[in-house]
């Protein structure tokens, strides 16, 4: 790795704990990301002469301070700077500063940074695009090119989310455990958003998706680290690792969403995959079972099968009927029918769909999983309408191209139709 | 006499690396292994996977089993296996019966593993 590449690896790595180190000091956003880019500046001039320093994060968190503090005098008193003499005997103020941050603090500061961005105040889209920003560094254009909207309006939309925050009341003192959990589960909301917003869109420019997809990533496994013993963050990881794993396999050559159950296995990350599991095994051992670990898990036994029809669905509808336990939803139900269909037939899953027709009267995928089961009971007449509705709701070209299919199939009376969702 | 040479590196930096970049750098060291075991001086060869992924157990009255790495520093490494067991609570009951005399195991997935190519077969 050249020197620059290095340092640059480093300065990302270190950011999201001296940014909330120097979140804490400062209890300002902008004076935190100031402090921390003027240390950064120092490290590429000082780095690459006196060499790497033994922690660049307590590095980064000191010499920021002090360049911060400086401005703070320099406004004040107009007296003259004492230069670059802070960097003189750093050796002995470094070891000092990572004695007296010890994890504990890390954890707090970094989830307390993480944790202002998604201030419920602020509205989902804000909240990714501010931690894109603050935690993980993503250049205003970057960020931009991500949401497929102009430079300067999202320039806007994280100057706008910014002041938000400083108007809202963020407590700086230690967390108590009711305040930890309730911070951890709006953090693991907006990590899971900023994934889903990389995952699912079927628009823009398919390497920034994934790179957002990446991030988000990154972001859980730094949760991760300082919350060892979550099975939800466990449960988070394991989620985002198994879904990931699928990426390669989920657009076909022309950029259409390809099913589960025709992708390629083989373009499967096993890597990826395999680290999910060790996950979800480690989350399970806990035996507090949460949404995100449930949804883990019905990744996992889609990640164990080989080939589509080694399934266990029973497994599945299992796991959906715990999920619909834990967080009750009629996506939850439609997504439990699909699995009850495969393993015990069209007819109870049918059951368990129409009662659901209120609440998603405005869902493209229940007309969908609806058409579908009833083709699979002959009910062709009705599945047409179905189908029909699906296609009037279709978000997307994809989606309505891909009910066409399904119509096309009736039409010809053709045996086998395959799961829309 | 055989060696173990055990490799650390800022794991967050080495998790941010970019697809392509992780396999760049995972060709080089094969290529460097190729020729320590063209001399038939390789054994077998693990790269783990992250720390987030570990399992502790730490000697006590009662054995305790913690989330995530082993993070002390008055210990040193002395020694480690490698074991093929199908379930994190199957390797997790292995590990105890290894403990013997105070310490700690850290469990840790491996991500991949090549066997003995030369040495220590």
């Amino acid at each position: 790795m050249t020197e620059l590449a290095w340092i640059d690896a480093a300065l990302t790595s270190a950011r999201p704990q001296a940014i909330g180190a120097l979140l804490r000091y400062f209890r300002d956003l902008d004076t935190a990301e100031e402090a921390f880019q003027e240390a950064c500046l120092r490290a590429l001039r000082t780095w690459p002469i006196n060499g790497p320093p033994r922690d660049p994060a307590a590095w980064l968190i000191l010499v920021g301070r002090n360049s911060a503090l400086d401005h703070v005098r320099r406004r004040s008193k107009q007296e003259e700077l004492p230069s670059e003499d802070i960097l003189s005997n750093l050796e002995d103020a470094e070891a000092e500063t990572v004695r007296r941050l010890d994890d504990s603090h890390y954890r707090d500061d970094v989830l307390r940074l993480l944790f202002i961005c998604c201030h419920p105040e602020l509205p989902a889209t804000q909240q990714i695009a501010l931690a894109l920003r603050v935690v993980s560094g993503l250049t205003v254009k970057e960020i931009a090119r991500a949401f497929l909207v102009g430079e300067s309006a999202m320039e806007q939309r994280i100057t706008r989310a910014k002041r938000r925050i400083a108007a809202a009341d963020v407590p700086f003192e230690t967390p108590g455990a009711p305040e930890r959990a309730e911070r951890l589960s709006a953090v693991a909301a907006m990590i899971y958003l900023l994934f889903n917003e990389g995952y699912s869109a079927s628009g823009g420019d398919v390497h920034v998706r994934v790179s957002l997809c990446e991030e988000a990533i990154r972001l859980a496994r730094l949760l991760l680290r300082l919350f060892q013993g979550e099975p939800e963050v466990i449960g988070l990881t394991a989620l985002l690792l198994l879904q990931h794993a699928r990426a390669k396999a989920r657009l076909d050559s022309e950029g259409a969403i390809v099913l589960l159950e025709d992708q390629d296995r083989g373009l499967w990350n096993r890597d990826l995959i395999a680290e999910g599991l060790a996950l979800v095994d480690k989350a399970l051992r806990h035996r507090r079972p949460g949404p995100y670990q449930v949804q883990a898990a019905i990744a996992a036994v889609h990640a164990r099968a080989t080939r589509p029809e080694d399934t266990d669905w029973i497994a599945i509808d299992l796991l959906y009927a715990t999920l619909e336990g834990l967080q009750p939803s009629p996506v939850v139900t439609l997504n439990r029918a699909v699995a009850v269909c495969k393993a015990r037939g069209p007819e109870p899953a049918l059951r368990m769909v129409e009662p659901l027709e209120g609440p998603l009267s405005g869902y493209f995928h229940f007309f969908g999983v609806k058409g579908w089961l009833l083709t699979r009971l002959g009910r062709d007449d009705e599945a047409r309408i179905a189908f029909g509705r699906a296609i009037a709701l279709a978000r997307t070209p994809a989606e309505a191209a891909h009910i066409r299919l399904h119509l096309d199939r009736l039409a010809d009376s053709g045996a086998g139709a395959q799961a829309p969702a | 006499m055989l060696y173990a040479i055990l490799c650390y590196n800022d794991e967050t930096a080495v998790g941010s690396w970019s697809k392509e970049k992780d396999e760049a750098v995972m060709a080089q060291h094969g290529e460097r292994l190729r020729v320590l075991a063209g001399k038939r001086k390789l054994g077998p060869v693990a790269r783990l996977m992250p720390t987030t992924a570990a399992t502790t157990l730490r000697d006590g009255r009662e054995t305790l089993v913690l989330d995530g790495p082993f993070a002390e520093t008055k210990e040193q490494l002395l020694g480690f296996y490698i074991v093929d067991c199908a379930s994190l609570d199957e390797v997790i009951e292995a590990a105890k019966g290894l403990m013997v005399e105070g310490g700690a195991l850290e469990i840790r997935p491996v991500l991949f593993y090549q066997p003995p190519e030369g040495a220590g077969r």
